[in-house]
């Protein structure tokens, strides 16, 4: 059975500028429930690679940064 | 092949799985009983923020507290909101309980709300008692509890998703099979006792946004020890009781009777007028907003712009800051501003929860499963209408026996045939070259859910909503999964299916109409007490199929008088002006 690559937009944006992932920042990774935001390969800071969020927001409080900014997912909007 | 020397096994005295709310007391309860015990936490997101109370909580639900409740009373009201259908042994001693807990946390530095004289400031909500405690500062909560799990060095273990419950041939049980949501490693935790505190089965409908994890619980609690406790053949109950929640519409987050009702907000209708007497959350009151909403006088509406503005900011700093602070981002791109319109709200999806309805695995009084070496506490156990403080007490409950149950074990020995089958099972989905992804086979479940298996329930629909779901099981050996979070997908929707299956088996077993709207059956539209006074118990027969049975209710011990036995069915306001 073939699969296509779908696109979709997500609620989570994360500042580059500010993120200091590269410094070994892991925090927002590892709070979040759904274990939606990974490390971006291109950009070695952090982004959210799955579009499966409950708009909780530990990601954004916890972040030392304040990089992480909580949408609310375009389907709910 | 492989053999079990390939698997890592981890051995244990007390296995708690699930590090939301009842989780971390049943692992620091067991600590505090016998620090010589080994105790592990296992969870598959991260203990710091995990669960329903990830970002806090605006208030304790169901508070005994002595002046303002008794625990015989709070057990009636409980009773009589429930039809009659509890184990009312089993909500008394949550009742008795409760207040322990409460100064517990207390101690531990959880903040509720006091009045001038020091008192808990405690909120009536409830048809008949006084239960609801605020909880301006609730945001701090998991920081709380993560203290005292270093403290009481509890091992934790987060990011691995339990799959599969193990018995020995005694048939008590003896650990569990994890997976790792980031390597998708296959683990054995073998223990002397395990309690369950997976949370609700909060994946089984789908939200009217469409967005799969849109849902009024968090959605990490899809079902998995429901499914687990079914499959190691455990007895679940009331699971025609759905949990059905008024929420907004399309946030889905509560609305909220308990933080603003206190203040004066209410549910109205599109006319700005109240049409039920009381917003504490029952079958009954979800019976009304459903009619509204199917009414000339729907949608149904949060009504707080009759409020002065210091009402209104205290509203917001609760709502707003709390349990679900995403809810003023939402108002915002709506524009909507509670001083100046009502918002529109709906009713949720459907899902299994005690916390908040009456569904989930059976346990007793004392948190027992009905298999040995087995406990169950907080949304997914059957002790009704718990709510958070009832997930703690039923935590502090199974540590404390758990521990007692372990002290008396041998490490148990493990079915090694058992775990590689089940470990070729797991990781199936990401040995397939191409298939269905989770997503769209999650998608296609749910949505048949709330076709055919959604109230108001009709048998010749149920029946079509059965088969279409076990045509669904023939697509499980399809899934496919590129990585491990896939991975965690693909086994989170089995369990889902598992869940949606035994939705529609103890809706269809139960032939008669209870609890409002949450077991409102077309086909059988009154209470039938002459044959249906009884619990609903369901599980896997000696042919692995799902049997239900009935089980008599224990006699109470707390008797209710005529009158109160009716007051949840006067829900509706007699005259709306
Ligand atoms: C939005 C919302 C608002 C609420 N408001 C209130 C309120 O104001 N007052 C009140 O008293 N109650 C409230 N409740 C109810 C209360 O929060 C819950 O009843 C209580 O927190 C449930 O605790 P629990 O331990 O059963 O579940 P949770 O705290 O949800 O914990 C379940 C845990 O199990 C983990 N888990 C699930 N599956 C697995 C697996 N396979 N392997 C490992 N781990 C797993 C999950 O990640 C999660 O951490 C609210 C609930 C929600 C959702
Ligand atoms: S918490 Fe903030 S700084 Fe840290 S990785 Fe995440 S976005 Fe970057
Ligand atoms: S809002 Fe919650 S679910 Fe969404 S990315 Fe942040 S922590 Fe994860």
């Amino acid at each position: 059975m073939p699969t296509a690559n779908q696109i979709t937009m997500v609620p989570v944006v994360v500042d580059n500028d500010k993120c200091i992932a590269d410094k070994g920042c892991r925090t927002c990774i590892d709070v979040c429930p759904l274990d939606v935001l990974w490390i971006d390969e291109k950009t070695g800071k952090a982004h959210m690679r799955y579009d499966e969020c409950w708009y909780c927001m530990p990601c954004e409080a916890d972040c030392p940064t304040d990089a992480v900014t909580v949408n609310i997912p375009y389907l709910l909007r | 092949m492989t053999q079990l020397s390939d698997i890592t096994i981890k051995d244990i005295d007390v296995l708690v799985i699930g590090g939301g709310t009842a989780g971390p007391m049943a692992a620091i309860t067991a600590k505090e009983k016998d620090p010589k015990a080994s105790v592990m936490l296992l969870e598959k997101a991260n203990v710091k923020r995990s669960g329903a109370i990830s970002m806090g909580m605006d208030g304790l639900n169901n508070a005994v507290i002595p002046g303002h409740a008794t625990p015989e009373q709070y057990t009636k009201e409980i009773t009589i909101a429930n039809d009659g259908i509890v184990l009312q042994k089993g909500v008394l001693e949550y009742a008795e309980r409760s207040f322990y807990m409460i100064q517990k946390l207390d101690n531990w530095g959880v903040y509720f709300q006091k009045d001038e004289t020091g008192e808990y400031d405690v909120k009536k909500v409830h048809h008949l008692g006084t239960y609801v405690l605020p909880m301006p500062e609730g945001h701090n909560i998991k920081k709380i509890l993560y203290r005292r799990l270093r403290r009481n060095r509890v091992v934790v273990e987060n990011r691995y998703q339990a799959i599969r419950l193990l018995k020995d041939d005694t048939g008590t049980v003896s650990g569990c099979i994890a997976v790792g949501t980031r390597d998708a490693e296959v683990i054995v935790i073998r223990a002397k006792a395990v309690v369950l505190c997976t949370g609700a089965a909060g994946r089984i409908g789908l939200p009217a946004s469409g967005y799969l994890y849109g849902t009024y619980e968090n959605p990490t609690n899809c079902g998995d020890g429901h499914s687990m406790a079914y499959h190691v053949g455990a007895e679940l109950s009331g699971l025609e009781c759905y949990q059905i929640n008024p929420l907004l519409k399309d946030y889905n987050g509560p609305a909220c009777a308990y933080v603003t009702g206190p203040l004066g907000g209410y549910t109205a209708n599109a006319n700005g007028d109240r049409f039920i007497e009381c917003d504490y959350w029952s079958g009954q009151m979800m019976m009304e907003f459903y009619n509204e909403l199917q009414s000339g006088n729907g949608p149904v509406f949060l009504k707080l712009d009759h409020l002065a503005e210091e009402t209104i900011q205290e509203i917001e700093q609760v709502l707003h800051t709390n349990e679900r602070p995403s809810r003023g981002r939402f108002h915002d791109g709506r524009g909507n501003d509670y001083r100046t319109k009502m918002v529109e709200m709906h009713i949720s999806e459907i899902g299994f929860c005690a916390g908040h309805s009456a569904s989930g695995v059976w346990i007793n009084e004392k948190g027992e499963t009905t298999v040995p070496g087995l406990y169950g506490a907080g949304d997914m156990a059957s002790i009704p209408h718990s709510y958070m403080l009832g997930a703690f007490v039923y935590g502090d409950i199974c540590g404390e026996n758990a521990v007692e149950f372990a002290r008396h074990r041998d490490l148990p020995k493990l079915d090694e045939a058992f775990i590689l089958s089940e470990r070729d099972r797991i990781l199936a989905p990401l040995k397939r070259e191409d298939g269905i992804p989770p997503n769209q086979f999650e998608y296609k479940l749910r949505r048949l859910v709330n076709d055919y298996l959604q109230p108001p329930k009709i048998t010749k629909k149920m029946d079509i909503g059965l088969q279409r779901l076990k045509d669904m099981e023939r697509d499980i050996e399809f899934l496919y999964a590129r990585d491990p979070h896939e991975l965690l997908r693909a086994n989170e929707a089995q369990h889902v299916l598992d869940c949606a299956l035994m939705a529609a088996k103890a809706s269809m077993y139960r032939q008669e109409s209870r609890w409002g709207l949450y077991h409102h059956y077309v086909d059988h539209p009154e209470t039938n007490n002459e044959d249906w006074f009884c619990h609903v118990q369901l599980y896997k027969d000696e042919n692995n199929e799902m049997a239900c049975k009935k089980r008599p209710i224990d006699p109470y011990v707390i008797e209710l008088d005529e009158e109160e036995k009716t007051a949840y069915q006067k829900m509706r306001i007699q005259k709306v002006s």
